[in-house]
């Protein structure tokens, strides 16, 4: 026999409360999702924890889904690159008609993406290193990012699309910033 | 004269933009960063199987029995396959077909295959492998490349898989000084992310579909075809989402062992392999011992080269004979050599076999070469660059092959250009920046700075004869095209490029690439040797202009005049000489369809002759790397600092690309300069993982400075080069000449270990 099968359990997957009835006890959070969630944005290169192309969030802690076991985050928040969109983007919504996050939008303009395998990796970890640290030196970034392996693109073009969220974020907080400002009676005024 | 007033006049807007020269995104961009692109691992089919492969522990052993029975018994298992099941050809390869589908009497190294199974849990699965009982008489193994052709034969086809010898000008030239060396090049992996994985159908009618990640999938079709004992029509191959390939998937690995399965057991096969056995399951690098005797003048004028050179092939033959071939071909570097004595072998070992890897036995004997001018330089005190300089091959010059270069060869051109970046500051403060990084913080004042260049060339497409077409359909409706061509896009981006050429040439906005299968389209060829821009853009690029053509017929017909009176401009417009007809081919095809097939070739070449001279390339790229590396030289840790280059691309077509390309490469090229190698010990690989197989990461990956030297090659669609490959060749050995710099140590081996430093 292969391993036990794990009573049903319940995870909550970008928000939606998914329950996982059938399998084993040994399977990990990456099978999990991929296998029986019907969830493959989190990928399989290595599945053991060396190349972060596995990359999600449990309970907003960036984790190799590939080390978890899937029975230990039963009712922990799990969020995959599936949803890291902004609310109101479906998961299944058609490609051309699906909103992009700021992170999937910069990996596209940059160039961040070649063959795209380890991205979906790339892109939940550089939200989290976002949501952290919103204005990282470009040493921040590398030793962040340095559990995500990519063959393709030498790191270039993905460094670029980290910094050009970096300057959208910014960008946008310092004219919400100075709005405020503004409002109040700053001296500021509106910038465009 | 016609009466100009009495002409038609028609006028339609500009053309669209993201066509050649633009950096339009990727089409397949959004789906990759939304996790919704579908892998070849990601695959899934009502019913669905999986497979997997029990592979060879020995380097070498008789095989005495198998018995399946056990596992067989296990509940949930639904088949096994053996060497007994392959009803069509046993073997298979890229070039001969020595390689076994699934051993029979004999397994020659470890991982060969001898059993697959098909169940309904991977760990199913992995219990019915456990279950197969395998005999083995083991023998000892052959694993010394260098006595490989004396040894008794481990194959019928022997140990040579093929010698190329090349004998240019005069063989005893001799000169005012002679450097010699012996150099070693390990054996590098491909480590692409995405395994190698497949989804295997049949189709109730005793034929199959298969789903895989692949280079090319009708090479693959016609050896999976023979070995099932199948009609080619009865194996229909379809490209799977391909998670990188840079060489290792122009062979078979799942391809034949999941039909198989799929065909015996009646259901649809899934296999995909974990990362040991990937390491196991495909092709890797060459590994050369190369020994060079360079003979020059006193002012630093090459006279003759002499090098030998033997490449590990490892058990079977995959593509030995043309990396070979190559490594022979472009021993000397982008040089003029007026006297070359050079034998190049590859050898059949116990060892993982080995093949395709970007850079096809270019990289190897670039090491070797570019250690030689280095050498050569200190020797004669004259500078590095300088020497290279004096030496650099150019249009007209003649190659050891004999074959007379007859388009662009901008050798000086990208060398200044390396050269003229700026080179990087002092290092800072952080740990980070210091060799070792955080985990082994090397004490500042012990870290020396070294700067090193290297030069390096290669052919783009195939090469000795070989007839590499690609074929491509292009239909226009209603201001979109849809473009079919089985090109197999392994992150390479031809998909943004197919789309540029068909925006620029018909000035469509929408361009849409329909899937890349055997079944509905001809041959485009394989995913490498830098040839898919040129081939099958090139292919796309015909299409087009027949496309065109028609349209321009139809609209003379339209418009009442000769056809001959409008022409069709380079960027996609149907114009009179009088400018009162300006359209792009669109819009003057307003909503009729139209729709064309074209094939391109390349340039014949030949083989080449027991001397080795033949018209055997179509074109070369070249490209030059100056690297900077900080090393503490107490613990021998090496930091690549920066890598600038000047690489020759003919024509850029998409900014962006090039740069993700040279970028992509010269990770490459450092990784097997201070990293990268597969530790092979009694034909056993000890390192089958991304925690001891080691690639770059963000944290190693250097600064990359980079120019693009455009000189349109003749003959080229657009005058582009293929970019991918010349990125990987050069790069290995300027960091090795920085580190030879910054050390003093005279390394002759890569990758380069702490311990060959101190």
């Amino acid at each position: 026999m292969n391993g036990p099968k794990a009573a049903p359990y319940e995870l909550v997957v970008n928000g939606t409360v998914r329950r996982v009835d059938g399998a084993l006890e040994t399977e990990s959070l990456l099978r999990v999702l991929r296998d029986r969630l019907g969830l493959p944005g989190a990928k399989n290169a290595c599945e053991q924890g060396e190349c972060g192309s596995c990359s999600v969030l449990v309970d907003g802690v960036l984790v190799c889904s590939c080390l978890e076991l899937a029975t230990a985050a039963a009712g922990c928040e799990v969020t995959t690159v599936e949803g890291v969109a902004p609310l109101g983007n479906p998961p299944d919504a058609e490609p051309h008609g699906a909103l992009l996050s700021d992170v999937q939008q910069a990996m596209v303009d940059a160039g961040g993406v070649q063959c795209g395998f380890c991205t979906p990796g790339f892109v939940v970890a550089i939200h989290d290193l976002l949501g952290r640290v919103p204005e990282p030196t470009t040493l921040d970034v590398r030793e962040a990012l340095a559990g995500n392996l990519c063959r393709c693109t030498g790191y270039g073009r993905i460094l670029a699309a980290v910094e050009q969220v970096v300057a959208l974020r910014t960008g946008a907080a310092r004219r919400d910033s100075e709005k405020v400002d503004s409002e109040a009676g700053g001296e500021g005024g509106t910038v465009s | 004269m016609t009466d100009v007033q009495a002409r038609p006049r028609r006028r339609g807007q500009g053309s669209p933009t993201g066509g050649i020269g633009e950096s339009p995104s990727r089409p397949d961009g959004p789906p990759k960063v939304q996790g919704r692109f579908a892998f070849s691992s990601d695959l899934e089919a009502e019913g669905m199987l999986w497979g997997r492969t029990l592979r060879s522990p020995h380097p070498y052993a008789r095989i005495v029995r198998i018995d399946i029975a056990p596992a067989l018994a296990i509940p949930g298992v639904a088949c096994v396959v053996t060497a007994d099941d392959v009803r069509g050809a046993a073997t298979y390869g890229l070039i001969s077909a020595d390689q076994p589908v699934f051993a029979r009497d004999v397994v020659r190294f470890v991982g060969e295959p001898v059993a697959a199974v098909a169940a309904d849990h991977p760990d199913t699965a992995q219990r019915a492998l456990d279950a197969i009982v395998v005999d083995y008489v083991p023998m000892p193994a052959l694993v010394d490349p260098l006595g490989a052709p004396a040894a008794a034969p481990i194959h019928p086809d022997g140990n040579v898989i093929r010698t190329v010898r090349i004998r240019h000008g005069d063989p005893d030239a001799a000169a005012d000084v002679v450097v010699e060396g012996s150099y070693d090049v390990g054996m590098q992996d491909q480590a692409f992310l995405g395994p190698e994985s497949g989804l295997a159908v049949p189709d109730g009618e005793g034929g199959v579909d298969l789903w895989v990640a692949t280079q090319w999938v009708h090479h693959d079709r016609d050896q999976v075809a023979a070995c099932l004992g199948l009609p080619a029509g009865a194996v229909r191959v379809h490209l799977g989402g391909v998670g990188g390939a840079f060489g290792g998937r122009e062979d078979v690995s799942i391809h034949v062992h999941a039909c198989l399965l799929a065909l015996h057991s009646g259901a649809p096969v899934k296999m995909s392999y974990l990362r040991d056995e990937s390491f196991l399951g495909h092709i890797h690098r060459h590994p050369a011992k190369m020994h060079y005797r360079h003979h020059a003048t006193y002012d630093g004028r090459l006279v003759k080269v002499e090098a030998r050179l033997v490449l590990d092939g490892g058990a079977y033959a995959s593509s030995s004979s043309a990396v070979v071939a190559n490594a022979a071909r472009f021993a000397c570097g982008p040089y003029r050599v007026p006297n070359a004595v050079i034998e190049a072998v590859a050898v059949r070992t116990n060892n993982p076999p080995c093949g395709a890897m970007r850079g096809f036995g270019a990289v190897q004997v670039c090491f070797g070469h570019e250690s030689q001018m280095d050498k050569l330089a200190s020797r004669l005190g004259i500078p590095p660059v300088e020497l290279r300089l004096r030496n650099a091959m150019r249009t007209g010059d003649v190659l050891p092959t004999g074959q007379q270069i007859t388009g662009t060869a901008p050798v000086a051109e990208c060398l200044r250009a390396a050269v003229s970046h700026p080179l990087p500051g002092p290092a800072g403060d952080g740990v980070l920046e210091r060799p070792g990084g955080a985990g082994r913080t090397a004490d500042p004042h012990r870290v020396r700075r070294g700067v090193g260049v290297a030069v390096g060339f290669k052919n783009l497409m195939y090469s000795e004869g070989f007839e590499d077409d690609s074929e491509a359909r292009v239909r226009m409706t209603d201001g979109a095209a849809w473009v079919r061509c089985a090109v197999a896009e392994v992150g390479q981006g031809f998909v943004t490029i197919a789309g540029q050429i068909v925006r620029t040439m018909l000035g469509v906005d929408t361009v849409v690439l329909e899937p890349a299968d055997t079944a509905t389209a001809g041959s485009a060829g394989s995913s490498s040797a830098s040839r898919q821009t040129w081939m099958s853009g090139g292919a796309v690029y015909r299409a087009c202009r027949l496309v065109a053509d028609q349209v321009r017929s139809a609209l003379a017909r339209e418009l009442g005049l000769p056809p001959e009176e409008l022409t069709l401009t380079d960027d996609g417009r149907l114009t009179t000489a009088d400018g009162e007809v300006d359209l792009t081919v669109a819009q003057a095809a307003g909503g009729a369809s139209f729709e064309a097939t074209a094939v391109h070739k390349h340039k014949l070449t030949q083989a080449l002759d027991d001397e080795g001279q033949g018209e055997a390339d179509v074109s070369f790229a070249f490209a030059a790397h100056r690297a900077v590396v900080d090393v503490d030289i107490d613990l021998g840790l090496v930091r690549v600092v920066q890598v600038a280059t000047g690489q020759d691309v003919g024509k850029v077509l998409n900014p962006l690309q090039v740069v993700g390309q040279i970028e992509g490469g010269i990770a490459q090229g450092v990784g097997l300069a201070v990293m990268e190698e597969i530790v092979v010990t009694d034909g056993l690989v000890r390192n089958p993982s991304f925690t001891d197989y080691l690639i770059p990461t963000f944290a190693d990956a250097p600064e990359v400075l980079a120019t693009c030297i455009e000189q349109p090659e003749p003959g080229a669609p657009f005058g582009a080069k293929g970019v991918g490959e010349p990125p990987t060749i050069s790069s290995t050995p300027a960091v090795v000449s920085a580190i030879r710099a910054a050390t003093g140590v005279d390394v002759t081996r890569v990758p380069v270990h702490p311990w060959d430093l101190v």
